[in-house]
């Protein structure tokens, strides 16, 4: 049997490999984001002074938005050919799929990030009065935290019914700290406030739940 | 055991009712904010009655991981029911008081924002249960409790950053109560607990029966049917 990472980079690479022929991820969440910047765009006036106040919390709920347009399709690729049954009668770890998972849905949101920011800063016309690198810390932090959980709770909500539903219901409330951090840090960053408080929590955040995750998937994948 | 629930359920309605006339008529009238203040016997009690429960819960989902007793899956899934249902008790008497109090119905202050918050994670534990397939529940249910738990301390630091405007905690808070009030505080308290636990039991009672139905239908269904 090969090791545990070689399974890890195995599935990911397939993913990736999926990702990159059918597109299908990837171009729904930039179309979806798009679409949330447009619509708050009518909501206030984008241009005015106070929208640096809110633009922290505007960027994150658009990702938030769109990444579960990502998660949602994780496992329902693995559904069909009874992929995941497979999975399961295997001997392979559990755990190394999980990472494969949310290794993919990670670069997949952040290559949707790193899109949709220039836009957002020229709509916005956004400039970071504080040290600009740190929101890339907060970036990569929080877009862990969105992923590690969603991932985790859409291997659970993939047998219930309503499924596409059933994910934000779960992940919107047990992720309110880590949105509440992301929010707070980047409108911390952008008005030139210290920012590491937030950044603190979205660290501790990211070990505890990422620790909750590895310990409990195999439970949740072999649930019968 | 048949006989010991109308038991509880007699003690449970006379205590209720003396603690009712504890709290309306011999708790001493507040200073300031008059007879408003009375709601609080309801408020702090529901709402430590509601911990509790999530705790409850929290502790029946890991023994239900561990060992995987259908009875610890029962316990879990009626103190979270019930537990919602204090919170949201908590929720609606909190805002009555802070209307003639504060002037507000609502404010986005640490205490109130956690309460919410861990109302909504409740309550999202209560529609996976409702909307999973039967066999897989109680993993799924368990783990989900598990981790609605560890993030009650992450929302807790979270919101702590905001100013709070809720008065001081009563117990341990450095808040001073006249011991009269902190009497009926706790009568109250035992009351609430009393019945919370009464029906929490029949509640227990209700899902198993139901349970044994299910079983008893599903087995029904697998038997050869007999010649008439």
């Amino acid at each position: 049997m090969p090791a545990p990472t070689g399974i890890t980079r195995a599935t990911l690479r397939k993913d990736l490999r999926l990702e990159w022929r059918s597109k299908d991820a990837i171009n729904s969440m930039l179309f979806f984001s798009l679409l949330v910047v447009v619509v708050f765009s009518f909501s206030f006036d984008p241009s005015a002074e106070e929208s640096r106040q809110i633009a922290g919390g505007l960027i994150w709920v658009a990702f938030l938005f769109a990444a579960v347009v990502a998660l949602n399709q994780t496992w329902a690729r693995e559904i069909r050919n009874q992929v995941l049954d497979a999975y399961r009668v295997s001997p392979a770890p559990a755990n190394s799929l999980f990472l494969a998972k949310a290794l993919g849905n990670f670069i997949f949101v952040s290559v949707l990030e790193a899109l949709m920011t220039p836009l957002f800063i020229a709509f916005y016309r956004l400039r970071a009065i504080g040290p600009a690198w740190q929101l890339l810390i907060v970036a990569m932090l929080g877009t862990w935290a969105l992923v590690v959980n969603g991932t985790f709770f859409a291997a659970m909500s993939l047998r219930t019914r309503s499924r596409e539903i059933m994910l934000p219901l779960l992940l919107f409330p047990i992720s309110i700290p880590a949105i509440l951090g992301m929010v707070q840090a980047t409108t911390a960053i952008l008005t030139g406030e210290g920012a590491r408080v937030w950044i603190a929590l979205l660290l501790s955040y990211d070990l505890v739940f990422t620790t909750a995750c590895l310990l409990l998937f195999e439970r949740v994948l072999n649930a019968e | 055991m048949n006989r010991a629930f109308p038991v509880l359920g007699v003690l449970t309605a006379i205590l209720l009712s003396y603690a009712l006339y504890m709290a309306l008529v011999v708790a001493p009238t507040e200073q300031t904010m008059g007879d408003v203040q009375r709601i609080f016997y309801y408020h702090v009690p529901s709402a430590w009655t509601a911990f509790i429960l999530f705790t409850i819960n929290l502790v029946a989902s890991l023994v239900y991981l561990a060992r995987r007793q259908p009875a610890a899956d029962i316990v879990a899934l009626v103190s979270a029911e019930v537990g919602v249902v204090f919170c949201t008790i908590v929720l609606v008497t909190g805002p009555i008081w802070a209307r003639p109090v504060w002037g507000i119905w609502w404010t986005w202050d640490m205490r109130l924002t956690s309460t919410l918050v861990l109302w909504l994670i409740y309550v999202s534990y209560l529609v996976l249960r409702r909307f999973s397939a039967s066999g897989e529940t109680p993993v799924l249910a368990a783990a989900l409790a598990i981790f609605g738990a560890l993030c009650v301390p992450f929302v807790y630091f979270s919101i702590w950053f905001f100013r709070t405007q809720h008065p001081q905690p009563v117990m341990g808070g450095g808040g001073s109560i006249d011991p009269r009030m902190l009497h009926v505080l706790l009568i109250n308290w035992l009351a609430f607990s009393c019945f919370a636990f009464l029906v929490c039991w029949s509640r227990y009672r209700l899902e198993k029966l139901q349970r044994e139905v299910e079983q008893a239908q599903a087995l029904a269904s697998l038997a050869p049917r007999s010649p008439r």
